[in-house]
């Protein structure tokens, strides 16, 4: 499972924000997890679980909250918009998407004019929304 | 805040030498360098991964050739799979082949994502094959590959030397280390790059001869290793120790 790799990476992004704020304990840990990635949050959540209960007594107890975001694009080319769900993926192209989001561009077009040519306006993928702590002169979010 | 910067250090750590081949110019042969120098430190019975970062145009995985099924392994991340006794990770197990139209905070993006995902075994050398350009890839390896030490390739012609003397510039102002230069496809007659490059105090290792015969090895590591070119390169290694 990929996930475990972006869990580890949200554990040490969380210790390296934990430790700039002189958190002496993390409490809660919010994730927001974008469409296009399409990451499968109870695997995240297990691996999160995981390797805070091996690794990381700073965030051993910390709650871990998810955000699901809907996935947007735009075309540069006509303006349009849409969304994840307007895409025709196949299972190989929708997997091939999920280790690297930016492959969105390689098997994804403009619904209207068919141009690679888009940003991904919202819910690319993993993204530490926030953490909140405690410190010894009191809470911290 | 974007974790998966956090955990880049961390996925290189086992890695002890890095070698990032670049030239700035397309076309003066960087991918067949950082290919047949993955394979020259295989054969030295190194522990080798490669990497094509070479988002628009990958072309690593021509000249190696990847046997068909060849594909990484789910595992914690993903692991690269073994080719011809290097663990190569490219794009194009992802893209199939196809254009990469990407922006440039999408090759950040993608670099990011591969750096972080991709788990390497214990190696002695990752050789990472650079695309052209100054660009996004570029800084993203000067600033996330920090234990990086550029291979630079040219070829004699004033066309690539004055490409190169920019990337030379930009990586001697951010403090990248830079092993030396490879002048490729050498004829007789040619100017030394030395003349032209001599100012940046970076090592001409050696020329690399215009080889006719190398397109017809691509695809053939057995027969790429036997080239002029290889065993060119294998001498420049072995004097210039690269290690």
């Amino acid at each position: 499972m990929h996930e475990w790799a972006l869990a580890e990476a949200v554990v040490a992004a969380a210790v390296k924000a934990a430790k700039r704020e002189h958190l002496d304990t993390i409490t809660a840990i919010h994730v927001k997890l974008g469409e296009l990635q399409q990451i499968e949050h109870e695997i995240l959540e297990f691996a999160l679980k995981e390797i805070l209960a091996q690794e990381e007594p700073l965030l051993r107890s910390a709650r871990i909250e998810f955000q699901l975001e809907k996935a947007s694009f735009k075309c540069r080319n006509c303006q349009k918009e849409w969304t994840f769900d307007d895409a025709d993926l196949s299972p190989e192209e929708a997997e091939s998407i999920h280790f690297i989001p930016e492959i969105a561009h390689v098997y994804m077009r403009c619904i209207a004019c068919s141009s690679p040519d888009f940003e991904v306006i919202h819910g690319r993928g993993i993204w530490l929304v926030s953490l909140q702590g405690v410190r010894s002169d009191g809470p911290k979010t | 805040m974007d974790p998966r910067p956090e955990i880049i250090a961390r996925r290189l750590a086992k890695i002890k030498t890095i070698i990032a081949v670049a030239g700035g110019k397309g076309g003066v042969g960087k991918s067949t360098v950082a290919t047949i120098l993955a394979l020259i430190l295989r054969e030295q019975f190194h522990r080798v991964g490669l990497l094509d970062l070479d988002f628009y145009g990958p072309s690593a995985h021509v000249i190696l050739w990847i046997p068909g099924g060849a594909q990484p392994r789910e595992e914690k991340g993903i692991i690269p799979p073994e080719v011809h006794g290097l663990q190569f990770m490219s794009l194009v197990y992802y893209s199939g082949g196809r254009p990469s139209p990407l922006r440039g905070p999408d090759v950040s993006n993608a670099f990011i994502e591969l750096l972080a995902i991709t788990r390497w075994d214990d190696l002695d050398f990752l050789i990472v094959d650079m695309p052209p350009g100054l660009g996004d890839t570029t800084l993203d390896a000067i600033r996330w590959l920090t234990k990086a030490r550029f291979l630079v390739v040219s070829t004699p012609s004033r066309v690539s030397l004055e490409t190169v003397k920019k990337l030379l510039a930009l990586l001697t102002e951010l403090g990248a280390p830079i092993i030396g230069i490879i002048e490729n496809m050498r004829r007789d007659g040619d100017p030394l790059s030395q003349d032209h490059l001599g100012a940046f105090k970076v090592p001409l290792l050696g020329g690399l001869p215009f080889d006719p015969e190398l397109e017809r090895s691509l695809g053939n590591p057995g027969q790429l290793m036997g080239t002029a070119l290889a065993q060119a390169l294998n001498r420049i290694v072995l004097e210039a120790k690269i290690e």
